[in-house]
């Protein structure tokens, strides 16, 4: 059968704050760019993110976090990774994050951030052109 | 990355999890491993779960892992969601109502998309299923897509043979084509904290009291000594003999009834066991494995043959300028396969 690759993308939802509604607009932007996108719903912890993605072997996990939690979140779930020796898994986010905590998250790992207002089209292009198949 | 085998027999989850990953995207590589690994399958307990759209298969699931990792037993889900036929992309959510599971070292649950695949699975699910067997996942749940009343390749997967029903859609039971029904070894119907549950039972029990539900068994389609190809299709839907399926009433999202269907799965296992003592009966299940495998390599090779050179472009040609028909060309085509 000839080989077909398709970009397999965790979208998650960290912490506790209680809509999902950016993360599953995300999501289905992603799904209609022709991905393959794994959903598991509110208030995962960082340790059950870095789970999953291993196990569903994705490319890339997007964290949506609008509770203000995004320093601690998304550090530990690329700290995770890299623990499980699961580097090659791209983490990006999105929220209301402060430029200062930007520049420092990227730092820490996390490939890219988009803030609100960034058109779905934008987080489509970084993925397409950042992230590759395994 | 390189997959070590040892590493996939022990378990490890990343190896495996790559191994599915090249299994699902079709890289040259998951075939060899699967070679080799073929040796360690037939020791999981593999059971189906097929259903309408929200029947509440998932949840299901998810309680049936809760039961067989309280026994001490490792379980590994395959959740089938379906692709999006326009973007080829899709959304895969089973495994939202499994999270509580995601910190279990022995649990592992994989997503899939079917890719453009109908019956209710991906083309691949036999090899997963393998790979999953194989690095020595003791139970495996098969959650098939929920899209309509075709999906029963399952069956054919699965020792045991879930089909999830609601209440409160009317003549349902009469309404759903043959197909589902006989495949499931258990009828599940979720949902009974709805009206119209004892009803949906009834209706059941009497469709398979005229004999319509239900697996056929393979004794019915071997007295007459070995299957004829034309039984071939049938007896890969076979039950042990002596099942009679049964019917069990749950509300999942509760954890109602969930002691009583886990006890009808393990009568059905125990059942299975004794018929897989004998040599007939596990002839015909690797029979249809060998035959799915080789069907995919046949199409395979074909598939390769139109691909190299312009051979597919030159037979369309061909009907372009009528010089021949599809019917000689396809013929051409197969013939040429034998002499490469
Ligand atoms: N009232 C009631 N709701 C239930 C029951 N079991 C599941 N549900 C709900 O039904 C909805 C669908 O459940 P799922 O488990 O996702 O169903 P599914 O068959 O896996 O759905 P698909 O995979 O999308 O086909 C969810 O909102 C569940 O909470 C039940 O026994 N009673
Ligand atoms: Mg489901």
């Amino acid at each position: 059968m000839a080989e077909e690759r398709k970009l397999r993308i965790l979208v998650a939802k960290p912490g506790l704050d209680g809509h999902d509604r950016g993360a599953k607009v995300v999501a289905r932007s992603l799904r209609d760019a022709g991905m393959e996108v794994i959903y598991t719903g509110l208030h995962q912890t960082p340790e059950m993110i870095v789970n999953t993605a291993v196990q569903e072997d994705v490319d890339a996990v997007g964290l949506s976090i609008m509770s203000g939690a995004h320093n601690v979140l998304m550090p530990a779930v690329v700290k995770g990774l890299e623990d499980k020796g699961a580097q090659d898994i791209a983490v990006f986010g999105g929220g209301i994050i402060p430029d200062d905590d930007i520049a420092d998250l990227k730092n820490k790992g996390v490939k890219a951030l988009f803030t609100p207002g960034t058109s779905t089209e934008d987080i489509i292009a970084w993925v397409r052109a950042n992230v590759k198949p395994k | 990355m390189k997959l070590e085998i040892d590493k996939l027999l022990a378990r490890d989850v990343r190896s495996g999890a790559r191994l599915l990953r090249w299994i699902d995207d079709g890289v040259a590589e998951a075939r060899a491993v699967l070679k080799v690994i073929w040796q360690h399958t037939g020791r999981a307990r593999v059971i189906g779960i097929t259903g309408n759209p929200g029947a509440g298969k998932s949840t299901l699931t998810d309680q049936l892992i809760g039961r067989f990792r309280e026994r001490g037993l490792s379980v590994a889900v395959v959740a089938v969601d379906p692709s999006s036929p326009f973007s080829g992309g899709a959304i895969l959510g089973d495994r939202i109502r499994m999270q509580e599971h995601a910190n279990d070292e022995g649990v592992f649950i994989r997503s899939f998309a079917t890719r453009g695949h109908l019956g209710g699975l991906t083309h691949t699910t036999t090899d997963v299923v393998h790979a999953l067997d194989a690095m020595g996942w003791e139970v495996i749940l098969v959650e098939t897509v929920g899209v309509g009343q075709d999906e029963v390749e399952v069956q054919r997967l699965a020792q045991t043979t879930l089909v999830v029903l609601t209440p409160g859609m009317g003549d349902e039971v009469q309404a759903i084509k043959a197909g589902i029904l006989e495949i499931a070894d258990v009828f599940v119907v979720n949902k009974a904290d709805r009206e119209g549950a004892d009803r949906t039972v009834r209706e059941l029990e009497q469709m398979l009291e005229m004999g319509k539900g239900g697996r056929p068994s393979l004794g019915e389609l071997m007295h007459h000594g070995g299957l004829k190809a034309s039984d071939l299709e049938q007896a890969d839907r076979a039950s042990p003999d002596e099942w009679v399926p049964e019917i069990v009433k749950t509300v999942a999202s509760r954890n109602e009834g969930i002691d009583e269907l886990v006890a009808a799965i393990d009568a059905h296992a125990e059942v299975y066991a004794k018929a897989c003592q004998a040599p007939e009966f596990i002839r015909a299940r690797l029979r249809q494995e060998f035959l799915e495998i080789y069907r995919r390599a046949l199409f395979a090779r074909g598939w390769s043959y139109l691909m190299h050179e312009d051979h597919l472009q030159q037979i369309v040609d061909r009907m372009l300028d009528r010089s021949s028909d599809p019917y000689t060309l396809a013929e051409q085509a197969v013939r040429a396969l034998g002499s490469r």
